[in-house]
């Protein structure tokens, strides 16, 4: 007994001890003046871990940028920030926010403004619309890293030349349907952001308003009543597909692929997957911009993408700007537009003749993205977009003039805070 | 608490015959037993104040103001008003029942198979072990894991039971088909759990009873519900108060299988929402305080309408 008892007490010492050391040397690596470690918290991109570590390189010891993967939800990225930066951590540097998070980001207080030299450097070259969805109260809150449009994808095959407006387009489809033809008009209706995103270019292109010019009221004009009899009118022509009103992105884009589909509304990650998965059926596609609500006018359409902020709480503000302008430089955004298939910011990278063999429609992008628009900017937008959605699902049963007095009282809820979210 | 202060007194009038001398004496022992027990309570007291009673009422006065993480500045107190907002909230109320869907349906599904599987364990002769140990293994999955199990299998292409119904059909994206696949997965995950209480129940049917109702001429059947459920109707009443409990606070199959889309939100998915997406405290602790109180009402019901005591009460009654 009394033996095993002090070989008991040996090992439970000897265990302690290796503990301690181990603490000990945890402690060591984190101080000292070493390399400041930044940490990037950037949604996941396939190829942008060689933007990092070129990043680094160019740093030349100044700062090592860690890419801290986030979800692939935007919703799960933004809880995950939000959360963290409302407790005040000081462990996130660079953030990669959607386009819409600006305003709440930045009254919040949770990221710093770009000034001087910093907001030059993030300005020049920047396409205006992705540019303003980084600004709030008239300052620059983020970097314009990457941006996205949807264009217009038809079947040359069964037609000759694009639709140009929404009810052109409903009228090709209704004639192809009637002679037997594959006719649906394929886009996203689940309820989620892509429906805002859908309803939101709608009233853009009618020349409509959600909110107030300052984001404070929720108004649902004319034309955004307009929008909603015109979202209403597309639900219920029988030119959707069965699943119109649970497709995302990609459920939109293997309908497509599957075939019965004569336009699709969609990003252009669609094409170099059909390319991919349907070659046969790739041949016979093109784009075009996206179709207009009125006859003779551009739709300007609701512009996505990615900025990237300093988080208020960084140990290392002046070193985060760096590596962000340097993630987000004209070389690494031609990088990442080719590797990964998102679009550039600015303007230059477009002409670069790299840009030729991966991006085809490029020039459609670039016109869609200078006369793009931008989703209500307000601190709540997230509360917006979640009433917006769950009140305007399923599109097919709006009821305009009811659906805009609902939307009035429930956003404006939204926007103070007050309401509860579905 | 009751049965603490109950077994002094019993031994003080057990006393009473004794001497007054003595009675003194074990008047003061009692005190002192009291003490200590108290100090030996003390730290656990502390702890469940710290870990319980602190978040409650921190939830509490939180419920009464107007405080949005991301508009600190506008935080202010405004009594019960965000109570009168949630209650007169179409998206509370529809989650609200739903929530009570949920947890009746799949209480009573769960109450039927789990006292079938208490059963079979109870009465296996070869391979108990196994049996019990096959039985239990949905339980002790990770609710996450096995709903994402349930998400692949229902969905179109990735599934083996998502043309089960009717071909090319998504059931998870339709308001109807989707709750069914929330309760199939609540009721597959917890029917076990279920059975294990009910199996104690079983244990406490004496045999000779069964028996003497069998040579009465009591058929299989009315052995079952004349003798055998009236026995274990405290451990019936247990398991589904339990199982309620836990129903009504209904969060992870359902966020992983739905997210609360085509308004399948449960009023737990709803709290989440407001609170830790929308990072309103104000709203969100008025909606944890309003489970709350519901939780505490369904005890409450429990308790003292059908009778339910708790597993060490219930032994002391039968005494």
């Amino acid at each position: 007994m009394a033996r095993r008892g002090r070989w008991h007490r040996a090992m439970v010492a000897a265990l302690a001890a290796a503990m301690l050391a181990a603490a000990a040397a945890a402690c060591g690596s984190g101080g000292g003046d070493e390399t400041p470690v930044l940490n990037l918290y950037y949604s996941p991109e396939e190829n942008f871990q060689k933007v990092v570590d070129e990043c680094n390189a160019e740093a030349g010891g100044r700062y090592r940028i860690e890419y801290q993967v986030l979800p692939r939800g935007a919703d799960d990225q933004r809880t995950q920030m939000v959360r963290r930066l409302a407790a005040g951590d000081s462990s996130m540097d660079i953030l990669g926010l959607d386009v819409t998070w600006t305003a709440e980001f930045a009254s919040a207080g949770w990221v710093l403004e770009w000034t001087a030299d910093n907001k030059a450097e993030a300005e020049e070259g920047t396409l205006a619309a992705p540019l303003e969805s980084a600004r709030w109260e008239g300052r620059l809150y983020a970097a314009p890293k990457n941006t996205n449009t949807q264009l217009l994808w038809y079947r040359t095959d069964l037609m000759d030349r694009p639709p140009a407006t929404w009810d052109e387009m409903i009228e090709m489809s209704l004639q192809l349907k009637e002679r037997g033809q594959p006719y649906e008009i394929i886009t996203m209706g689940s309820q989620y952001e892509g429906l805002v995103v859908l309803y939101n270019t709608m009233v853009e292109s009618i020349g409509g308003h959600i909110l107030n010019e300052d984001g404070t009221k929720a108004v649902f004009d004319e034309g955004a009543v307009e929008a909603m009899a015109l979202l209403q009118r597309f639900a219920s022509a029988g030119v959707t597909n069965p699943s119109f009103t649970n497709a995302q992105e990609d459920d939109a884009r293997l309908q497509f692929q599957a075939g019965t589909g004569a336009f699709q509304l969609n990003y252009p990650f669609v094409y170099p997957a059909m390319q991919a998965d349907a070659p046969d059926l790739a041949e016979n596609v093109r784009w075009a911009r996206y179709p207009a609500a009125e006859p003779g006018q551009e739709s300007p359409v609701t512009i996505g993408g990615f900025n990237l902020a300093v988080s208020a709480y960084s140990e290392h503000p002046e070193e985060a700007f760096d590596a962000a302008l340097c993630l987000r430089s004209p070389e690494h955004q031609k990088f990442s537009a080719i590797n990964d298939g998102v679009p550039p910011t600015i303007e230059s990278v477009y002409a670069d003749p790299e840009m030729d063999e991966a991006y085809p429609m490029k020039n459609e992008i670039l016109e869609s993205v200078r006369d793009g628009a931008l989703r209500p900017q307000t601190p709540a937008y997230q509360n917006v977009s979640t009433v917006l959605s769950a009140v305007l699902h399923p599109p097919a049963a709006i009821q305009p003039e009811q659906t805009a007095e609902e939307l009035r009282r429930l956003v404006q809820d939204a926007l103070e805070a007050q309401g509860v979210l579905p | 608490m009751t049965s603490r202060a109950e077994a002094p007194t019993r031994a003080v009038g057990r006393g009473q015959r004794a001497e007054p001398d003595a009675r003194a004496r074990a008047s003061a022992n009692v005190r002192g037993e009291r003490r200590l027990a108290w100090l030996l309570c003390a730290p656990a007291v502390l702890v469940m104040l710290a870990v319980a009673a602190w978040p409650i009422l921190y939830s509490i006065w939180l419920s009464l103001l107007r405080y949005d993480l991301r508009f600190p500045a506008e935080r202010e107190f405004i009594g019960l008003s965000n109570y009168a907002t949630v209650l007169t909230n179409p998206f509370w109320w529809s989650a609200f029942w739903i929530t009570v869907l949920i947890t009746v349906v799949s209480v009573a599904i769960e109450f039927v198979l789990g006292m079938g599987l208490a059963i079979i364990m109870h009465r296996t002769l070869v391979g108990r072990g196994v049996v019990r140990t096959a039985a239990l293994i949905p339980y002790g999955i990770v609710t996450v894991v096995a709903a994402f199990s349930w998400r692949f299998a229902w969905t179109p292409g990735t599934g083996y039971l998502a043309n089960l119904v009717t071909p090319g059909a998504a059931p998870l994206t339709e308001r109807a088909s989707a709750l069914a696949i929330i309760i199939l997965a609540e009721v597959w995950k917890t029917v076990p759990f279920m059975a294990l209480l009910l199996m104690a129940g079983l244990a406490l049917v004496p045999e000779d009873l069964l028996k003497a109702a069998a040579v009465d001429g009591a058929t299989a059947w009315q052995r079952f519900v004349r003798v055998t459920l009236p026995i274990m109707k405290p451990a019936i009443l247990v398991a589904l108060l339990f199982r309620t409990l836990d129903a009504f606070r209904i969060f992870d199959n359902i966020f992983v299988l739905t997210a609360g889309a085509q308004e399948t939100s449960s009023v737990s998915i709803l709290t989440y929402n407001n609170l830790l997406r929308g990072l309103n405290l104000g709203i969100g602790s008025t909606m944890s305080v309003l489970i709350f109180i519901t939780v505490a009402i369904i005890a409450f019901v429990f308790v003292k309408l059908f009778g339910t005591a708790a597993p060490g009460a219930s032994e002391k009654e039968k005494r």
